[in-house]
């Protein structure tokens, strides 16, 4: 719609509030979405710690040697402890995230969301015993 | 318990103001009275000049959303009593450009929202001589908590990737578009699929979830988006492997 001649546009001076660089600081739920966004990164250190790994395996003993002393120089233990900090936080955040995602029906009942949660759990818990198992067993 | 209760209002006149500041008024604190109702005081006894939306007094209308100290609250259902001795910040919803005093700009939400096509989409009508179309409570169940948004703005106030990247559809917009797409009804999925897959769509949301814990009526924006996603890769993955036919 036009406006009358001699009429100004409504155009309101808006006042737009400055977006600080600490946001993240200012809830806990904004602090962990922004230490889940960067566990992503560790969770890409993790895999090429393990591509390294598999690489001095294939080189034959002394590469291999080289490799586990190198892994337990204090700087590369510390960041391999950070590492699994984050590891387990990202892991933990996807598990509680599934319920969310996922509504499964069983004859015609929802599935309830601490179910669907729990076995995602209980599968990590599977999974990490046989991986012990693994390593532990002569 | 005291009489009175001060309130800290952000107050914003463009025509005199180049930025937000704070005035305090005493109002009476009352076992039964909201926020809103010492607002209502103010402008009735104080200070006619105070700017701020509402409409039904009851958490149905969704106008009068505002920021109380820090949170996002619709005001008429946050009571002053909660806050007291106080003094309790009011300010307008973080995340949107404001008008006056408490009242927000929601344009970029009511331009988003058609988008993604909130209302029953058919590929045929059927002729109002077969009836309605019936629905068992199941299949009204899978919808009906997405369907009981206000559009209040709080969920998009505590959504820090709204905040930060303002072309991002929003919670509230995504909840609406699964209100429809689990609607026994409708077969409008498809067509929604292209704009909630957008970069600016679902994939923006990383699942802060404060959109879910800010919503005054049980929505769960954050459960829709991340119950979409799946939907959106399953659908991704099947346009890539079956043939047009089977997908």
């Amino acid at each position: 719609m036009n406006n009358p001649p001699g009429d100004a546009a409504y155009e309101p001076r808006l006042y737009r509030a400055p977006v600080s660089i600490l946001w993240w600081l200012r809830r806990r739920s904004y602090f962990f979405f922004v230490l889940r966004e960067l566990s992503s990164v560790f969770v890409a250190w993790s895999v090429v710690f393990l591509l390294l790994l598999i690489r001095a395996v294939g080189r034959g003993g002394g590469q291999y040697r080289d490799f586990l002393d190198w892994s337990a120089t204090a700087w590369v233990i510390i960041l391999n402890l950070v590492t699994l900090g984050f590891l387990v936080l990202h892991a933990i955040t996807w598990f509680n995230l599934t319920p969310a995602a996922m509504v499964l029906r069983l004859r015609g009942q929802r599935v309830p969301p601490a179910a669907i949660a729990g076995s995602a759990y209980l599968a990590w818990v599977v999974v990490s015993a046989f991986v012990v198992w693994i390593v532990m067993r002569r | 318990m005291a009489d009175t209760i001060t309130l800290q209002v952000t107050r914003y006149r463009p025509e005199q103001d180049a930025e937000p500041t704070v005035q305090e008024y005493d109002v009476p604190l009352r076992k039964d009275w909201a926020v809103l109702d010492g607002l209502n005081h103010i402008r009735d006894h104080q200070d006619g000049t105070l700017a701020y939306r509402w409409s039904c007094r009851m958490g149905i209308c969704g106008s009068c959303g505002m920021t109380v100290n820090g949170e996002p609250r619709l005001t008429c259902a946050t009571f002053l009593t909660d806050y007291a001795p106080g003094p309790v910040r009011v300010e307008p919803l973080a995340g949107f450009p404001v008008i006056r005093d408490l009242i927000i700009d929601i344009g970029d939400f009511m331009r988003k929202l058609p988008t993604i096509k909130p209302w029953i989409v058919r590929d045929d009508d059927k002729p109002l001589s077969e009836g309605e179309y019936l629905q068992t409570p199941d299949q009204m169940d899978d919808y009906k908590k997405f369907s009981m948004c206000i559009n209040c703005m709080l969920c998009y106030s505590a959504c820090p990737v709204y905040a930060i990247d303002p072309d991002f559809i929003g919670p509230a917009a995504i909840a609406l578009a699964q209100r429809y797409n689990l609607d026994s009804r409708d077969e409008g999925a498809e067509v929604r699929l292209d704009r909630l897959i957008h970069p600016d769509g679902i994939w923006g949301c990383t699942f802060v979830g404060e959109c879910t814990r800010a919503c005054p009526k049980g929505v769960d924006p954050a459960g829709a988006i991340q119950r979409y996603k799946l939907t959106a890769a399953v659908q991704s993955l099947k346009t890539f492997l079956l043939p047009r036919g089977a997908r």
